[in-house]
Order: C-alpha cells, then structure tokens, then sequence
C-alpha cells in the first residue's frame, strides 16, 4: 500500500515468561523500596525513591503496555507525554525553589 | 429521497439533504453535520457573550456605577469571560471549521472517531447548559480566571456550577482534539505527506496538541477548587499553609497555551485565505507549518507573564519574560510571510480577503502589545489595565474571530451550497473593521492612563475615551449582526455556488461538490503536487499590461 | 449504507472511514494513548502541588505520613501489581483467542481491584476516626501544615480509587463480551485499549505509594533532619 500511513506494526505477541519476569522485578522493586525507606540516606532517598519508581513504571510501559514493540509514533506519543509532565513539573518548581531561596 | 430541485439533472443527495430527519441531525457521526451543530451552538453562545458585552459598555459609559450593583456587575464580566472563552472561543474554529474541513483536506472520509466526535458535541452541550444554569440561578462574580482563594473559600455565588460546566466543557475539546491528531497522522491520502498539507491542517495540528496536553491541568485545577469550596479539603487555603499563587500556576498552565489554541487555527484559515485569494503559494510554506507547532510548544513556557506581580520568584519572571519574547518570533514569522505572499500576488478585493487584511493588521497591533506586557518593569504599570483588556481583545477579536468570520464565508458555499450576498457582506467586513478600532483602541489609552480592568467605576477623565469604546462597541455588534442575517438568509434565497467558486487549491474545492456528499469522496484522491499549486506569474502579467 | 457496518455479529468489521483493519485498529491504539496522556497532565496538576508543599513543609509531611498504614499500603501495591500481571495476561489471551482465559483473567483482575478498594475503605475509616480527614473536623496535635498533606493524600488516592472504579465498571461489558466469544486472534482492540488504561492506573500508584506512605522512613516521627 502506497498510503503515507502504515503503522508498521506486527502482532507481536508477548512471550509469558517476560510477563512474569516484569512481574517479579516489580514485586521486588517494591520490597527493595519499602526497606531502602528505612535507611538513612540524606537527600537521596527522595532520588533512590523516585528512581525505582520510575523503574518499575518502565517495565510497565515497556513490556505490559507493549510499547517496547509499539509504532514510532506511539512511542513518540509516551516520550511526549512524560517530558510534557516534567517540564510542568520544572517551571513551577522553578518559582518555588527560587521563592524558598528568596525568602518569601 | 432528496427532495430538492436543482439545475443538475442527476443531482445525487449531498450531507444536508441525504436525510432530513431530527434524528438523522442527533445522531450523525457526518463531521460535516457536526461541524454544523456546533456552528449553530457557539453561534448562540456568542450572542451570549456579545449582550454581556454591551452590559459591560453600557455601565462604562458613565464613571458612576450607575446601572449595576458592583456585584452584579462582577457577574457580567466574568460571565462574558466564561462564555466567550470557554464556549465560543476555544471550540470556534476548530470544531466548526475545522471538523468539517480537514477529512475534505486530507482526502478523508471521516475523522478518526466520528462517534467521539458527536460525543463532543453533546459534552459541550452539557457543559454549556451546566455554566447556562449557573447564570440562571444569579452567576458567579470571581472572574473567569476564578482566582482562590476568593473562588475556593469566600465568593457567595455560584462557583460550583459555573466550574463544574467549564470542567465538562474541557473534555468535549481533548476529544476533538485526540480526533484531530490520529486522523491527521493516520488517514491523509496517497501521496499526501506532511509538507504538502494545506496550513490550516498544520495549524489544527499544533492547536489539538495544546488541547491534549493543556486542558487536562486546568481540568485537575477546577477539580482542585472544588474540592477544596465543596469538602473543604483545602490546597490553596493560606490558613493551612497553602498558596494561592500555586493555583495561578495550574490555572495558566492551561489558560496561556489556551490562547493559542484560540488563534492558531484563526492563522491556519488566514493562510488558506491569503494563498486563495491572492492565488500564490504561501511564502515560506514549510517555514509557516513549523512556525505553528513552535508557537504551540514555546506557548507552554510563558504562562508566568500573568503572574508578574503575584509574588512569583522574579528569577522566574526574568525566565518567563525572556520565552515570551521568544513566542513572538514564530507569529512574526508568519505574519511576514502573509505579507510576502500578498506581493505582487492577485489579491481579489473579496470578503474573506478583507478579513483577512484585517487579521494581519490587528494580529500584529495585539502581538506587540503582548510583548510590552511581557516586559517585567512595563507589566507592573500595566497589569490589570485596561492596556491588557485591550491586547487580549485585538488579538482574540481582531484576530480570531476576524479569521473565523473571513473562514466562515470563504468556505460557505461549500459547506451550504449557497453564496452570500458579496456587497453587504465587504460591507459588514468594513464594519466591524471600524466598530473594532473604535472600541478597542482607546482601551490601550486608558489602560495606559491606569484605569483598572473589571472596575465598573472610574475617574471623569476617563469618561470620553469609554464613550469612544461605548460607540465602537455598537458599530461592532451591527456589523456581527449582518453576517447572521444575511448567512442564514442565503440559505434560502441565495445563490446555488458551484464546487469551486474561488477556482482555489485543494482537495476540499477540486475534489468535492458544494456541498459535499455524505462519504466526502466517490474514490479516495491522489495527490502529486504541493500544497497551494497556482499557475506561475507569467500567466499574469498578460492583465497587468 | 456502509458494506463494512458492523454488527453484533462482526465486531471486527472495518468501518467506512477506515481503509483497513490494520489502520483501524493502529488509530485506536494510539487515540488511547493520546487519552492515557490527558490522564499523565490530569494527575500531573496534583503531583505539581505535592512537590510545591512537600518542598515547603517537609518536616509536617513527614510526621503526617506516618500516620498511613505502611504494610497495607505495601500489599495494596502487590495487588496492583498482581492485577497488571492478570491484565496483561488477558490481553494475551485475547491475542490468541482463548475465551476462557481471557474471562477467568478478567475476573481476577476485576477482583484484585475490588481488593485494592477494600482496603482503601478500611485505611480511610482509620483516617476518619482519627480526625486525619480535612475538613472542620480535623485534628492533628503539635504540627502546623499537616492538613495538607492530608489534602493531596485524599484528593490523589481519592482520584485513583475513582479511576479504579471506572476501569472495574468498564471491565463488566469486556467480560459479558469475552464471554460470549466477541474477542478473536483478529479483533481483540477492546481488551487490548482497556489493558493500557488499566496499566496506567497501577503507575500512578506506583508513584503513590513512596511519595505518601514511605517519606521520612527512616526519620522518628516529629524529628528528624530537613532537607
């Protein structure tokens, strides 16, 4: 077909084994989380947190939501979509930690 | 079948007439039909908000504040805020025009879900008659920027309605916006790859980008109010340590890149004006499609600018300050090269054409004036003036609308099959060029002078420059009143237009009747050359010898 | 007037508009992850004043998160990972039109939601009598600012449990649908899209959880350093 809009995407269909091995990887992320929580490590265990998390959200998209196999447009859509959070996230922290710095 | 008579023998049924039933209208997934359900909608919706308006400049006339209650007054004008924005601005173009026109662009049969797209329509619907009722029951006084924690904790009006409607009436825009974005990738014909799309796909493109990613954090912000006026689970409650300021940040989040959404598919229709009616390709054409998707993700980057004097951080002001000079770049850009285009182009002396003179020119006063707004030390003396009053109004009216109207009779016959009355309507056109100048220039003056916006008393020396606004205001409303007249007029008793009475480019005007049939295309088109592929320039110079 | 309506019978006709089943079912596909991504905004607002609070008033956030449950946070969580393990294990079922593992799968999931609800119920009535919910009523002794993290611990878990709700509502016409043999090796798109949705809300968990229940888990409570 000489349409401009193929997808390029095959049924690709998810071997079970990588289900339950994002699923194990999550279940101990989640345990790894908990107990990391306990530990004292300054300004950093907001960093560790948030990187598991994101982690974990990883192996979500990537293999239960199948992007790992997606179009390039779909992943475009996800990249998109999470920058689009960040830069929410950076400009008003940007005035907040500025107003903290600030003093008022 | 179709009952109509025509000068064709073989008349086949088109969308209008291949079903004539109420119900064939309420239940369509026909983009074209729905295109016209929500023309009629926000058609209402702006005679809403235009009688607030001359409420607004009818108190203005005198410097007493004489004819309202000052609470009632505060009613008014956020209530001409709401409706204008939310209701008429936002879904204008984009859901009239464009849900009809881009599957005809694209060579589409329909958009990508034309059952979301009918669902779009009845949220807005529930939307607005949620807001509507608000009204009914006595309004809500907080502005249409509902600031807290006058809104979340002590306005006695109706907040929770009039929010809760402008929450629904969010999703009727994601939705047509999530359309828009899957149809435009997925479903343009063979051959028509991304720069050979007409500029008001590319426009509608960038608008449904903002709508998905913005709407949904000014959706999250009213959710936030609410929970905090209805449950008392407070966010912004300065009592409990919360931040007023932070609901600024949610709130124009949205409400900044929500401005694009309102002018750039009035750009995107003001490039397919140009191109036809001066029969050139538009200058610069790849240089104008990127344009609209800068101004869409730069637009995302200034909404500090409404927060100059909040107490916001002033290293964050200098950085938002800094973007929003940056977002004047790309709209520059594309207003140079409308101009470029116009040279020695053949530049037909037709209605769509006068309004879109009109845009280039109010467009271009509105956009400078943003940029003295956007300087930090001028925002301090200007900020809620009438100077700000006066910008939104030139680039909203002067341009949007301006471009909403010169689309709206551009593409008329198309959509009806029928053409306008020409005279009345340059007529019209040179009217409401007036009546605008008249009622929006002086507010620049008086914003200038400090008279401050949403106050419905003033100084005495202020009173001739709102008497100039007043006038104005009165030439405008005639001169949006004829088009509503004589439109609908000529869907009676105009004349039958045939498939291409601009003889333009486009998939719309070569490949489809006026009106088009219910499937748009009897075979999908082909398309082998670009976008706007008038004849050369020497063809030409044979009048101008 | 369409030759490709579809109907009861053919749920995985192509429609008119669509030029085949490959492009109908990508548009799909991607007109959901669009929607996914108002979701990723919408709970972004709520995340935004969480960290601008949290940034504010760390020592209060603290001291209030430990009041949450941990352990039943922390089942809460395996449950919803076990439900996205069950999802996803549905959708593959769907891909290889097996009805009745794609119903037993649905079934598990819906009932690990259910779970996760149930246990949401019991943290939020121990919050209720302890005075912990915003309001006029609210009480929280010798912290000044604690209500608002209250205020984000309900309006964020709140807004999750509400979307849990939906997805378990949306999964009671997938499932009469399963069971009746509507989804094929060659349509499946219902069970597919609602999988992405349902993946999505065990993310926005998945940043829930630490950010509320495990701050300052090192820290006893009302002490501790600022940073």
């Amino acid at each position: 077909m000489s349409a401009p809009n193929g997808s390029g995407e095959t049924h690709h269909i998810v071997p079970v084994k990588a289900y339950l091995g994002v699923f194990a990887f999550l279940m101990a992320m989640t345990v790894l989380t908990v107990v990391v929580s306990w530990v004292d490590l300054g300004i950093f265990n907001t960093l560790v947190a948030m990187l598991i998390a994101v982690a974990k959200a990883v192996a979500v998209v990537m293999i239960f939501m199948h992007v790992r196999w997606a179009n390039k447009l779909a992943r475009l859509f996800v990249a998109g979509g999470f920058f689009w959070l960040l830069l929410l996230f950076v400009l008003v922290m940007m005035d907040y930690f500025q107003r903290a710095k600030l003093g008022y | 079948m179709s009952t109509v008579s025509s000068t064709i023998p073989e008349a086949k049924p088109n969308y209008l007439t291949s079903d004539f039933s109420i119900k064939s209208w309420l239940l369509t997934t026909d983009h074209k039909r729905i295109g016209i359900l929500y023309l009629i909608s926000i058609s209402l919706m702006f005679l809403l908000g235009g009688i607030l308006a001359g409420l607004i400049r009818l108190e203005l006339l005198t410097p007493n504040g004489d004819v309202f209650q000052p609470e009632n007054y505060n009613k008014i004008f956020t209530m001409h805020g709401v409706v204008m924005i939310f209701f008429f601005l936002i879904p204008s173009i984009p859901a009239t025009l464009g849900n009809f026109l881009i599957p005809l662009m694209i060579g589409a049969r329909d958009l990508a879900f034309p059952r979301i797209n009918l669902l779009s329509w009845y949220i807005y619907l529930v939307g607005g008659i949620l807001t509507l009722s608000a009204m009914a029951l006595g309004g809500v006084d907080t502005g249409w920027t509902f600031y807290t924690p006058y809104s979340s904790t002590y306005s006695n009006t109706y907040v929770m309605l009039t929010a809760l409607g402008v929450f629904v009436s969010g999703f009727s825009s994601i939705l047509t916006g999530l359309n828009f974005i899957v149809t435009i990738h997925r479903m343009r014909a063979p051959g028509l790859t991304w720069f050979r799309l007409p500029l008001f796909v590319w426009a509608h493109y960038a608008t449904s980008l903002i709508m998905i990613l913005a709407t949904p954090v000014v959706a999250v912000t009213i959710l936030l109010v609410a929970l905090e006026r209805g449950l008392r689970i407070g966010f912004f409650d300065p009592a409990l340590g919360g931040d007023p300021v932070l609901f600024q940040h949610l709130f124009w989040f949205y409400s900044h890149p929500a401005v694009y959404i309102m002018i750039l598919p009035g750009m995107g229709v003001q490039s397919e004006l140009i191109a036809a009616m001066s029969r050139k390709k538009i200058f610069g054409y790849e240089v104008v499609a990127i344009s609209s998707v800068a101004i869409a993700v730069i637009g995302f980057l200034v909404w500090g600018h409404h927060m100059f004097v909040a107490s916001q951080s002033w290293y964050a002001g200098l950085v938002f300050s800094f973007l929003s000079f940056l977002v004047a770049v790309p709209s520059a850009i594309k207003v140079f090269n409308w101009t470029a285009t116009l040279f020695r182009g053949s530049n037909a002396f037709l209605t769509p054409m006068l309004y879109a003179y009109g845009f280039i020119g109010l467009f271009t006063v509105g956009g400078l004036t943003g940029l003295f707004l956007s300087s930090m030390g001028l925002d301090v003396h200007m900020h809620d003036t009438y100077f700000v009053v006066a910008h939104f109004h030139y680039v909203m009216v002067g341009g949007a609308i301006m471009a909403f109207l010169g689309g709206l009779h551009f593409w008329w016959p198309k959509m009806t099959g029928r053409m306008y009355y020409e005279p009345l309507a340059r007529l019209s056109a040179v009217l409401v060029f007036i009546g605008f100048n008249l009622t929006f220039f002086p507010q620049f003056i008086l914003g200038y002078l400090g008279m401050p916006r949403r106050y419905h008393a003033y100084p005495e020396e202020f009173q001739v420059l709102n008497v100039l606004s007043t006038a104005g205001a009165t030439v405008l409303a005639i001169g949006y009143l004829f088009p509503a007249t004589y439109l609908i007029y000529s869907l009676f008793k105009g004349e039958k237009a045939p498939a291409n009475p601009w003889n333009a480019k486009g998939l719309e005007w070569e490949q489809a009747p006026s009106p088009p049939p219910t499937f748009n295309f009897d075979h999908t088109p082909e398309v082998h050359e670009p976008a706007y592929a008038y004849a050369p320039e020497k063809e030409k110079e044979v009048v101008h010898a | 007037m369409s030759t490709h309506s579809v109907t009861a019978a053919n749920p995985a006709a192509v429609l008119h508009h669509f030029d085949t089943a490959e492009q109908q079912r990508d548009a799909a596909t991607l007109g959901m992850w669009l929607f996914l991504i108002t979701e990723v905004m919408f709970f972004g607002g709520f995340f935004t004043a969480y960290i601008c609070y949290r940034h504010y008033y760390y020592d209060a956030f603290v001291a209030a998160s430990h009041t949450l449950n941990i352990p039943l946070g922390a089942f809460n969580t395996a449950v919803l990972i076990c439900s996205s393990l069950t999802m996803a294990m549905a959708v593959h079922s769907a891909q290889l039109g097996q009805r009745k593992k794609i119903v037993t799968y649905l079934l598990l999931t819906m009932l690990l939601g259910a779970t996760f609800l149930g246990v949401k119920t019991i943290e939020y009535a121990d919050k209720f009598e302890h005075h912990h919910v915003p309001g006029p009523n609210f009480s929280f002794p010798g912290v000044e600012n604690a209500q608002l993290f209250f205020s984000l611990y309900f309006g964020m878990t709140g807004l999750h449990a509400a979307h849990m709700v939906v997805g378990i509502g949306v999964m009671i016409p997938l499932l009469l649908a399963a069971m009746k043999g509507k989804y094929t090796s060659d349509y499946y798109t219902p069970v597919e899209n609602f999988g992405l949705y349902w993946h999505f809300v065990d993310i926005i968990w998945i940043f829930l959880f630490p950010l509320l229940y495990l701050l300052g888990g090192h820290l006893t409570p009302g002490g501790g350093a600022q940073h």
